[in-house]
């Protein structure tokens, strides 16, 4: 069979292909179950075998982009209401990210699962391909009722993956929020596919797509999903269970979490902000935009404040999740302002900008929290305060994280500056909006994602610095071993990834153009090809161009050349001695910044957005110390204030239970009278 | 495509500005010893140092890693680029769609990542304070250069330095108020990111003032060399990105080797007049505490910000 042949077979049964990868990795988790202790079994042939079923899943979608959408009805389900499946380009964007992305974290996870840490790895292998296959169902549901059925496998499966390691309270604390919150924006989401069906009962998205809307429940069912699917996705105030879960699960887990999961919450904001709601989309609804926006700013900058002061390395990535999903909030509301004032190539540029970015960040993050895990391993210990000049004894790992940490600060010619690039330019041409007050506060808005991204670089040379740079804090660290080669593979699997969106961003935004396409009418797709495929001009290279092969051709070998010529024409000698320090003879790893010294200058210049304690050494002390806790002002502001009101209702209603059998006979008999007085013909 | 003369003069101009980099800075010292009634060290100071280091040897610490001796290389990679892609002697190099204004931020904060991982590689106290020191200096000056571009973009309707340079430099003389509060944020903005006074004392070794000095105590022999050449081309890049973006008159927009030639005495001139200034305005202040750096830099945020809605609010209403 010759390769055109296969590619056409692949596309004309996409769908079908797709079904049977949910079968297999549900096949695969049940036979963990047959030997659930069995190490060897489920970590060398079953979590390999679930990589090679994403791997499948992700160039099937790539296939399927930019092809008709396909359909399909399972029967399974409630006797009158089978799941309707559909798959078209924006579902195919997002199955290619979990496609490409799981497998790289299915084959680091194949060496990453040890014996006796928490859950057992057969029942682990099974929730954690019930995970995948859940998350495949959400992108590629087509009626609410299939969305929420996975929707709700998705929390509860991630919640079980998440409390593994139970026999710590603060994990079983953290599974707990994490399943609140999951299930208060579930609701809202179900509230709004109760508002989109309107009370005719079919709750197909084709029904929802095809029905009028006013504008006032248009409104409501928007502002339903963004609560509901920012819940999800970590959007503030809802943010607080990101922090906490995600330095909770083992280390694949979270980056599964962060880089797809969150995704798919994006995912599920523009089907039904762009997909199910178009009819309603017009200049009325260019509010939607601002809201969206303002969201995404807030949570950008909160995000990444909050990351430049933690000192456990996985609440860290945690907060700069929160971050990214900030920008992506804000790209999303750039697209819906320039939509609504039908401003089409504006508005794709900002789309391009919102599917870049979650590929790009679903690369990086997930190799960050995987370097996190390998370092966990090697080293057992998740404080920034006690790691350092991991460098040595991890190369790769360290080498590997680098990528990560350049991509994800949003630098040239990695993937993280593409997307960066993309919102920039689309803040810049935004002038022209006839709206006065938009067109004053989209600038004020570039100028926080400006701030933003440059301090992302911060929190990451933080990360970065403190843990794999410098003196060991701690001598333990001299026992640290490199990643195994499963563990490698995966790595090096997404730092590729991230490499590769990096540098051919034209080619793959002629692939991911089609989802922009379906969404909006235009798409960008054909006036970049006319520039060639090594650069990225989306309007026109007079107005903006970036082409990173040139980029990183010129940088590399001036590396190159200026360091043959050094050679040549001086010398390459080396001497090692003792660290020069200005002369200090007593130098030591504690001399070193420590995680809290190094965000200090970020304490003091935002002090009023944290919540410190501190203790401060005095002259007197025995054992002087100084400390410093920083905590969320939303958790004293706002949660605590809910939870303790929820308590004291709860206990109000408590008090009808008396106990007393003849006090609820006399409940039953109000009721009986009451319902004769109201239900009177 | 990239023509054969067209990578010949832009290798030309890469050699020009490797070789403009040192005498520039060189000049800058030259003009401060002067204003401040001292000897001056002679113009070509910057490339005996140079010459020195690179013949001595590399003194190592014990635990450097591979990236402390990567990140020189780096560095001075980054810089090279970013002279290759301002528009300094034409506006029609074949590097110049490579990368516009964004991207050319993008790379000074390329080699400023690397430059601060390698001077906390090491873990001595004073290369942690360093690289700190300069992240914070970095995020703040970074934005603040980003909105500076940005409202320069803004009147070019592009973010390509060749089209902003041939719309500012061969339209009609207008004059934009919004670029004067861009152009004192840009000299802020440069003043703290080539490490100058107010922020920064590139001539002490002094604890508390130091910045860049701090993150470079132990580097010596060619990396040593290479960094400070990369400095020197940071000046250069900035002070020709200043020059593109607030005096871009007299670039020529062919792409013949004549042209470029005569582009150079002109070139010559504006950067020997921004060197004298630089030089004057570093006499005339005193350092300023470290703290005191953030309030400068958001000084110069809130200008550039400033400059782009004065430019949105008041400029783009006809």
């Amino acid at each position: 069979m010759n390769f055109p042949d296969l590619s056409e077979i692949l596309r004309q049964f996409a769908l079908d292909g797709l079904l049977g990868a949910i079968g297999m990795w549900l096949a695969i988790g049940v036979a963990g179950l047959t030997a659930p202790r069995s190490l060897g079994f489920i970590a060398k042939l079953l979590f390999p075998l679930g990589a090679l079923v994403s791997l499948l899943a992700g160039f099937v979608a790539l296939g399927s982009l930019g092809q008709p959408a396909q359909t399909a009805v399972l029967l399974i389900g409630l006797p009158d209401m089978p799941f309707h499946l559909r798959l078209d380009s924006l579902a195919a964007v997002f199955v290619l990210l979990l496609g490409f992305t799981s497998a790289g974290i299915s084959v680091f996870a194949a060496g990453y699962f040890r014996q006796g840490e928490g859950t057992a790895p057969g029942l682990l292998c099974l929730q954690y391909h019930l995970f995948l296959a859940s998350m495949l169902l959400v992108l590629l549901a087509d009626d609410a009722y299939a969305f929420m059925v996975a929707w709700e496998a998705m929390a509860l499966s991630s919640f079980f993956l998440v409390t593994t390691n139970h026999q710590h309270e603060e994990i079983r604390r953290a599974g707990y929020l994490y399943l609140l919150i999951a299930h208060v924006g579930a609701i809202a989401i179900l509230l709004c596919f109760g508002v989109m069906a309107g009370g005719t009962g079919d709750y197909t998205f084709d029904a929802m797509r095809a029905l009028p809307h006013t504008s006032f429940w248009a409104s409501a069912a928007f502002l339903l999903a963004l609560f509901g699917f920012g819940a999800k996705a970590g959007i503030v105030p809802m943010h607080v269970w990101l922090p906490e879960a995600h330095p909770a699960a083992p280390s694949p887990v979270s980056a599964m979490m962060s880089g797809v999961m969150l995704k798919t919450a994006v995912y599920g904001l523009l089907r039904v902000g762009f997909d199910l709601l178009h009819s309603s989309l017009g200049a009325a609804t260019w509010w939607w935009g601002v809201v969206a926006l303002a969201m995404g700013l807030t949570t950008a900058l909160f995000g990444v404040l909050f990351a430049t002061v933690q000192s456990d390395m996985k609440r860290l990535l945690a907060y700069s999740s929160i971050e990214n999903i900030g920008l992506i909030f804000v790209a999303i509301g750039l697209a819906f302002i320039f939509h609504a004032y039908s401003m089409a190539v504006l508005a794709a540029l900002a789309m391009t900008a919102v599917l870049y970015h979650c590929l790009s960040h679903a690369g990086f993050k997930s190799l960050l929290f995987l370097c996190t895990g390998s370092v966990l391993h090697a080293t057992k210990e998740r404080s920034l305060g006690k790691l350092g000049g991991l460098i040595g004894p991890m190369p790769w790992v360290a080498w590997l994280a680098l990528i990560g940490v350049l991509a994800s600060t949003g630098l040239p010619p990695l993937s993280g500056f593409v997307s960066e690039w993309l919102l920039l330019q689309s803040f810049l041409f935004s002038p022209g909006l006839p709206h006065p007050w938009l067109n004053m506060l989209v600038p004020i808005a570039a100028a926080v994602v400006a701030l933003v991204a440059a301090m992302a670089g911060f929190a990451m040379v933080k990360f970065y610095g403190i843990i794999f740079l410098g003196q060991m804090r701690e001598d333990a660290l001299k026992d640290a071993h490199d990643a195994g080669p499963w563990e490698k593979a995966g790595l090096i699997w997404l730092a590729a990834l991230g490499l590769l969106l990096g540098v051919l961003p034209a080619s793959i935004i002629g692939h991911i153009d089609a989802a922009t396409r379906e969404l909006l009418g235009t798409g960008l797709a054909d006036t970049m090809r006319e520039h060639g495929w090594w650069m990225l001009a989306p309007i026109s290279p007079e107005r903006a161009s970036y082409a990173p092969l040139v980029f990183l051709a010129v940088i590399a070998s001036s590396v190159l050349l200026g360091r043959w010529l050094v050679r040549t024409l001086y010398h390459g000698r080396v001497r090692r001695t003792a660290a020069w320090d200005c002369g200090y003879f007593f130098q030591g790893p504690r001399a070193q910044d420590t995680a809290e010294g190094f965000s200090q200058p970020i304490r003091r210049i935002f002090e009023p957005m944290f919540r410190m304690q501190r203790h401060f050494p005095t002259a007197r002390d025995v054992e002087p110390y100084y400390s410093v806790k920083v905590e969320d002002h939303f958790w004293y502001w706002l949660y605590l204030p809910v939870a303790r009101s929820v308590d004291g209702v709860a206990k109000l209603i408590a008090r009808l239970q008396g106990g007393r059998i003849a006090i609820y006979l006399m409940y039953s008999f109000l009721t009986l009278i009451i319902l004769l007085l109201v239900a009177r013909p | 495509m990239i023509s054969v003369s067209g990578l010949l003069e832009q290798i030309f101009a890469i050699g020009l500005a490797l070789l403009l980099a040192p005498l520039l800075s060189g000049w800058v010292n030259q003009c401060r010893c002067w204003l401040q009634n001292r000897s001056a060290p002679p113009l070509l100071q910057q490339f005996f140092m140079l010459h020195k280091l690179f013949h001595k040897d590399v003194v190592l610490a014990s635990n450097a890693s591979s990236l402390f001796r990567a990140a020189p290389f780096i560095v001075f990679g980054c810089m090279v680029l970013a002279a290759a892609i301002v528009p300094s002697l034409s506006t029609d190099l074949p590097f110049a769609p490579a990368a516009d204004t964004i991207a050319l931020v993008g790379v000074f904060g390329l080699a400023r990542i690397f430059i601060s991982l390698a001077a906390m590689d090491i873990g001595t106290a004073f290369g942690s304070l360093g690289g700190r020191r300069e992240m914070l200096v970095g995020f703040l000056a970074e934005p603040a250069l980003l909105m500076v571009t940005f409202t320069v973009a803004m009147i070019a309707q592009s973010t390509s330095l060749a089209t902003i340079v041939e719309t500012l430099g061969r339209g009609p003389l207008v004059i934009y108020p919004s670029l004067a509060f861009a152009g004192i944020a840009f000299t802020f903005v440069s003043l703290a990111e080539n490490a100058r006074v107010p922020v920064d004392n590139p001539a002490t070794h002094l604890e508390l003032t130091m910045i860049h000095e701090a993150m470079i105590l132990e580097y010596s022999g060619r990396h040593l060399a290479l960094i400070e050449w990369a400095a020197s081309l940071k000046l250069y890049a900035y002070s020709c990105l200043g020059l593109a973006l607030f005096f871009p008159w007299g670039i020529p927009g062919g792409d013949d080797m004549l042209g470029l030639m005569a582009a150079i005495p002109l070139l010559l001139i504006k950067l020997a007049i921004g060197g004298a200034t630089l030089a004057l305005i570093e006499t005339l202040l005193a350092k300023m505490r470290i703290f005191r750096a953030p309030e400068f830099l958001g000084t110069a945020f809130l200008l550039a910000v400033l400059g782009l809605l004065v430019r949105l609010l008041l400029e783009m209403k006809a």
